[in-house]
């Protein structure tokens, strides 16, 4: 029986390989996230722990203030003094005082930021502290430690890709109080013994000359590297240290250390995670459909074979289990060629990450024995799944149907199915109204319209029989009666076509979702700068990296400048939550653009806070209420003076005024300037103006209202084209799902065929046929796709004005161009279903059972 | 052999009786679309016997081959496969009484494509996970001379070894009797004389009992025993028949039929 089963399995190996193509995709997803993020949290663990010392010295609550989406940067120091009282410490061999800073950027040869995207650009201190492993922290690879404010050495990376040799002058851009300095070259390091610097830049001087630079010429240091003489252990080490710190400081061991490294690196990149498992689920809820399809129908085909099997004395479970032991080595052969595409993803996304300042090139790709179990587990367990229910009907063959000839496998009547689809899409309607509505949140409406999605997928045979007679009602009037027969073809399997269309239907409904929400973004953007930008000029940092304050003073003594409003981030905790806060003087704001107030004044002065409508709802906030903010230097307590529309150039949702900030502890450096022209000056002469005070600053851009809208709808067309490119997978299992179908029913019509090439139809008129029918299918797909994506993509819209997509429009010509590539889609997906059937023998075709 | 005549109802031990109906009746539809396929039928088949069922069109035969064997259930009455009354069983023990006690042959063979000859003699054995007795196979095998032609799959073997192929798989699990419908009913004259000549020595030498539906005289010429149906009901039986007193049996059977049916045109 097993051998039987296996027999039978290669006979239909190719069938099984196109719905194994969806596991496959599937699988790659789940593999390729666990083997890219393996490799990116090894890479990272092992620079964390190469570069990780026995014990750190800092100010306090370093590690809430640092762990947030902005580089703030941390103002507080450590006393020189307390280094020498380190220094002294029993079971302490030495302490090194070090100055760090996030915002030194390299500019290579060629007058260009040598880092990309969103990547540190690190300025330390040198120092020949050893890391927790005893190797030097920083190896010197070429030349020598830099002496002097003139020296400085660079990572090898960035020597190489700024194409610096030793001797070079090198430019550095920086957020301190000089934006821009230079420095010979006189070595290059890498961090630890193999460590690269994942795509940052490092920049090293001498101490003296790091404290110039970062923290105003104090004698004082960002953190204490304290290393033990090896009589303890780091743990008790940090004891001892803590024990001699005075107030305001905190000690912490190399395991803290990489543990706080490791998890702001997590949390940074897990929506990569999340995005790419949303994926692999489509493409695994689009394949089963594809196996439940495929494997309904080689049953239905092998109905016969299985009376046979009955008549001969097997069992029911034993028809089930012949026919789940196919899938089961489908879903193993389709989970192991996933698991090796994972690793082809895995490296295209470390590509696209090296695009984003993330350089793992380096780093070999990291295989977990997790990441095999959860590709066979998810892709075998997605074909069992599928496979079930065509299994279990395989067993309801009656034995007699050996004996007769035209035996169709009993179906269940479509009745509780209906019942099902139509509850489900009933109560995920229902959560949709609440959600929009009553206010029920995103949570609720993802639920509500996943309901639907699957409602209606239940409800689809039902569905349609009706929509696919309207969609081929052209065809006889069309082509006759090819037209006739294909439409009828179309409808009679209304369980088959209806599942056939259901993959291309999610795919479908997903792109529109996309497509509607993304226009609307584009929409909303241009609607905001049209309506509330009053600023002429945005001037911002490319690498998302705040600049030297001194920029805004220089812009504003440019001539036919009416006024600057300096925006300034933060990383804080709110009320113990993670918040980006915003530090700007709302009253200026207001003049640059449009704000409103919803209750309170604009006017915020020490210990007030500005907050959004939708922070304060979602916090339960009131004018007057009291909130905790957390900054560097600690906690105080603000009141809400006013609540203001939520709008996207707040870009927070709590706003302070910059005083609060410094006090903080937060360096007072600016992410954004909104820039207005006098009346009537002359607009070329000051954009001229003001570029001559960013010449010296390449990262610092200056954008008009044109440029900075397009700057804004840049992003959503990017994310927009890598889920279409996404999306398109789905799609494309949806066409191998169509291609699959019609094969099979062609086979399944072999005497049919033959029937009708006997009485005369031509071979070009039974192609014409079956192409006709597979449009028919895949416009059916493409309709309810598109109708269900309107629903969804409208209703995220409207759930979304919150986050700024306050206006909704519907791409129309993008829709319809959907239904023609579709119609399209069908077109090919007949290709090969259609040349077989007409090359078909006509007597053998007639005389087969 | 002696040509004494057999009673209808034979008054064999059960230990002689390989299978037997009671007051058989199985009626398909309700009201206005019902349909009588057997009407009351009680018989007997012997061990080591080859009976064969024949009758017009539409008598029944098949029906009453379903029903015996466990592939079709009753209206009424009662069907016994040795000592087991099938209308008291459920499909686990129906499933078993299929894979121990009865063969099959068919008339399109019913081979599985993808398994070589071998394979599909096997298959019931397979099926039941039991150990194949080789030299029993060989026996088999070498009988219907099919040594030669094991490792071919049924799309190379011609309708005749096919269907010697599935006599083969008949026999190897050694049942108790050997349901036959139309064995000859896609084969030419040759073939099929062939195919019918090895049930008669599977009676002789192995003692087998075999019970074939079949609508040609000539085949109902290698039976022990031919049972006629007609309108559900045995209307006649004959010992040790001749395919030509068979063939006017049968003739004056159906012409009062067709008498009957130009009655109501």
């Amino acid at each position: 029986m097993r051998h039987a089963a296996l027999k039978s399995l290669w006979a239909h190996k190719l069938r099984l390989m196109m719905s194994a193509f969806a596991i496959v995709l599937g699988v790659a997803f789940v593999s390729g996230t666990f083997i890219f993020t393996d490799t990116l949290n090894n890479s990272f663990s092992a620079l964390f722990r190469q570069t990780a010392p026995d014990v750190t010295v800092r100010p306090a609550h370093t590690s809430a203030a640092a762990s947030g989406g902005f580089t703030s940067t941390d103002t507080r120091v450590v006393p020189a003094a307390v280094v020498g009282l380190l220094a002294h410490l029993p079971g302490v061999a030495r302490a090194d005082g070090a100055v760090t800073d996030q915002g030194t950027f390299v500019l290579g040869k060629n007058g260009k930021v040598v880092s990309t995207g969103g990547a540190p650009g690190i300025g330390d201190s040198y120092d020949a502290a050893p890391a927790a492993d005893g190797s030097p922290i920083i190896t010197i690879t070429s030349g020598r430690a830099p002496a002097g404010p003139g020296e400085l050495m660079l990572d090898q990376e960035t020597a190489s890709t700024g194409g610096y040799h030793l001797g070079d002058t090198v430019h550095l851009v920086t957020s301190g109080s000089q934006p821009t300095v230079t420095g010979i070259m006189v070595g290059t390091v890498r961090f630890g013994p193999t460590g690269n610097t994942v795509g940052a830049t490092l920049v090293l001087t001498d101490t003296r000359t790091a404290q110039q630079r970062y923290l105003g010429g104090a004698n004082a240091f960002s953190q204490i590297i304290v290393t033990g003489d090896g009589s303890l252990p780091n743990a008790q080490l940090r004891d001892a240290v803590t024990a001699a710190l005075p107030g305001g400081l905190e000690a912490v061991d190399d395991r803290q250390v990489v543990q706080e490294n490791q998890d702001q690196i997590q949390s940074s990149l897990s929506f990569v995670t999340t995005f790419l498992l949303v994926f692999a689920a489509i493409s695994l809820l689009v394949g089963t459909f594809l196996i439940l399809n495929t494997f309904s129908m080689i049953i239905a085909q092998r109905t016969r074979e299985l009376a046979l099997f009955r008549a001969l004395g097997a069992s029911r479970s034993q028809v089930t289990t012949s026919v789940l032991l196919e899938a089961l080595i489908v879903g193993l052969v389709g989970s192991t060629v996933g698991l090796v595409l994972g690793f082809g993803l895995a490296v295209g996304l470390k590509s696209l990450f090296a695009l984003f300042g993330l350089d793992l090139t380096q780093a070999g790709l990291v295989f977990n024995g997790r990441t095999a179990v959860a590709a066979y587990t998810v892709g075998v367990l997605v074909t069992l799944v599928a496979a079930y229910l065509p299994a279990r009907r395989a067993a309801g063959v009656p034995p007699i149907a050996a004996m007769r000839d035209d035996v169709a496998i009993p179906e269940s009547s479509l009745r509780r199915r209906l019942l099902g689809g139509a509850a489900l899409t009933t109560a995920g309607a229902a959560l949709m109204f609440w959600a929009l509505a009553l206010g029920g949140g995103l949570t609720i409406l993802g639920l509500g319209t996943l309901a639907v999605l699957i409602g209606v997928m239940l409800l689809s045979p039902t569905i349609s029989r009706p929509l696919v007679a309207e969609i081929a009602g052209l065809y006889p009037r069309l082509f006759g009666a090819v037209g006739t027969v294909a439409r009828q073809n179309a409808k009679r399997n209304p369980r088959r076509t209806a599942a056939t269309a259901s993959a291309l239907m999610i795919g479908l409904a997903l792109v529109t979702t996309m497509a509607i929400l993304g226009q609307s973004a584009k929409a909303s953007i241009d609607a905001l700068l049209s309506t509330g930008m009053k600023a002429d000029y945005v001037v911002a940092n490319a690498t998302q990296a705040p600049f030297s304050a001194t920029v805004g003073t220089r812009i504003v003594a440019v001539p036919g400048v009416e006024d600057v409003v300096p925006m300034q981030y933060a990383a804080a905790k709110v009320d113990g939550r993670q918040t980006a806060v915003a530090g700007v003087d709302p009253v200026q704001l207001s003049r640059v653009v449009s704000l409103t107030t919803e209750s309170g004044a604009l006017a915020t002065g020490p210990g007030e806070v500005l907050v959004t409508s939708t922070a304060a709802r979602d916090h339960r906030w009131r004018l007057g209420s009291a909130i905790m903010l957390t900054l560097p230097a600690g906690s105080t307590t603000q009141r809400i003076t006013g609540i203001l529309k939520p709008t996207e150039f707040l870009g927070a949702d709590v706003i302070v005024a910059p005083a609060t900030l410094a006090t903080g502890g937060i360096a007072p450096v600016d992410s954004l300037l909104y820039v207005t022209r006098t009346p009537g000056a002359d607009a070329a002469a000051v954009a001229a103006g003001i570029s001559s005070v960013l010449a010296p600053l390449p990262t610092v851009t200056l954008q008009d209202q044109a440029a900075y809208a397009s700057a804004q709808r840049a992003p959503i067309d990017q994310i927009l084209s890598i889920v279409y490119a996404l999306l398109a997978l789905a799609v494309l299992i949806a066409v191998l799902g169509i291609v699959n179908t019609l094969a099979l029913s062609v086979i399944e019509r072999t005497r049919e065929v033959g029937l009708l090439r006997a009485i005369g139809m031509s071979r070009r008129q039974l192609r014409s046929m079956i192409r006709l029918e597979s449009v028919a299918i895949s416009v059916l797909g493409a309709v309810l796709g598109i109708v269900l994506g309107l629903v969804f993509g409208i209703s995220l819209q409207r759930a979304m004005t919150g986050q700024g997509i306050t206006v909704l429009s519907v791409p129309v010509g993008q829709l319809l161009t959907f239904v023609v590539v579709a119609a399209l889609v069908g077109v090919l997906a007949a290709v090969v279903p259609a040349r077989r059937a007409a090359r078909m023998d006509v007597l053998a075709a007639i005389s087969s059972t | 052999m002696t040509a004494t005549s057999i009673p209808r109802l034979s008054l064999g031990t059960s230990e002689s009786i390989a299978a037997r109906t009671v007051e058989l009746r199985k009626v398909y539809g309700s009201g206005a679309t019902q349909l009588v396929a057997l009407d009351g039928v009680s018989v007997e088949f012997r061990r080591g016997q080859l009976t064969a069922i024949m009758g017009p069109s539409g008598s029944g035969k098949s029906t009453l081959l379903h029903c015996l064997a466990a592939l079709d259930d009753a209206t009424s009455g009662q069907v016994f496969i040795g000592k087991a009354e099938l209308n008291t069983l459920r499909d686990k023990e129906l499933t078993r009484i299929r894979r121990d006690r009865i063969g099959f042959i068919f008339q399109s063979f019913n081979l599985v494509p993808t398994l070589t000859a071998l394979e599909n003699i096997t298959l019931p054995m397979d099926i039941a996970g039991h150990s194949i007795d080789r030299a029993w196979l060989d026996s088999i095998i070498g009988t219907l001379g099919l040594t030669d032609r094991l490792t071919h799959t049924p799309s190379q073997l011609s309708g005749g070894q096919q269907q010697r192929v599935a006599c083969a798989r008949a026999l190897t699990s050694r049942p108790q009797i050997i349901f036959a419908d139309e064995p000859t009913g896609n084969l030419d004259s040759v073939a099929g004389a062939e195919v019918l000549g090895f049930l008669r020595r599977a009676t002789r030498e192995f003692g087998q009992t075999v019970v074939m539906v079949t609508h040609d005289p000539v085949a109902a010429g290698y039976a022990d025993r031919v049972l006629f149906l007609a309108d559900g009901r045995i209307v006649d039986e004959k010992t040790a028949p001749t395919a030509d007193r068979v063939h006017d049996r049968m003739k004056s059977l159906e012409t009062p039929r067709a008498d009957v049916a130009a009655g109501v045109a």
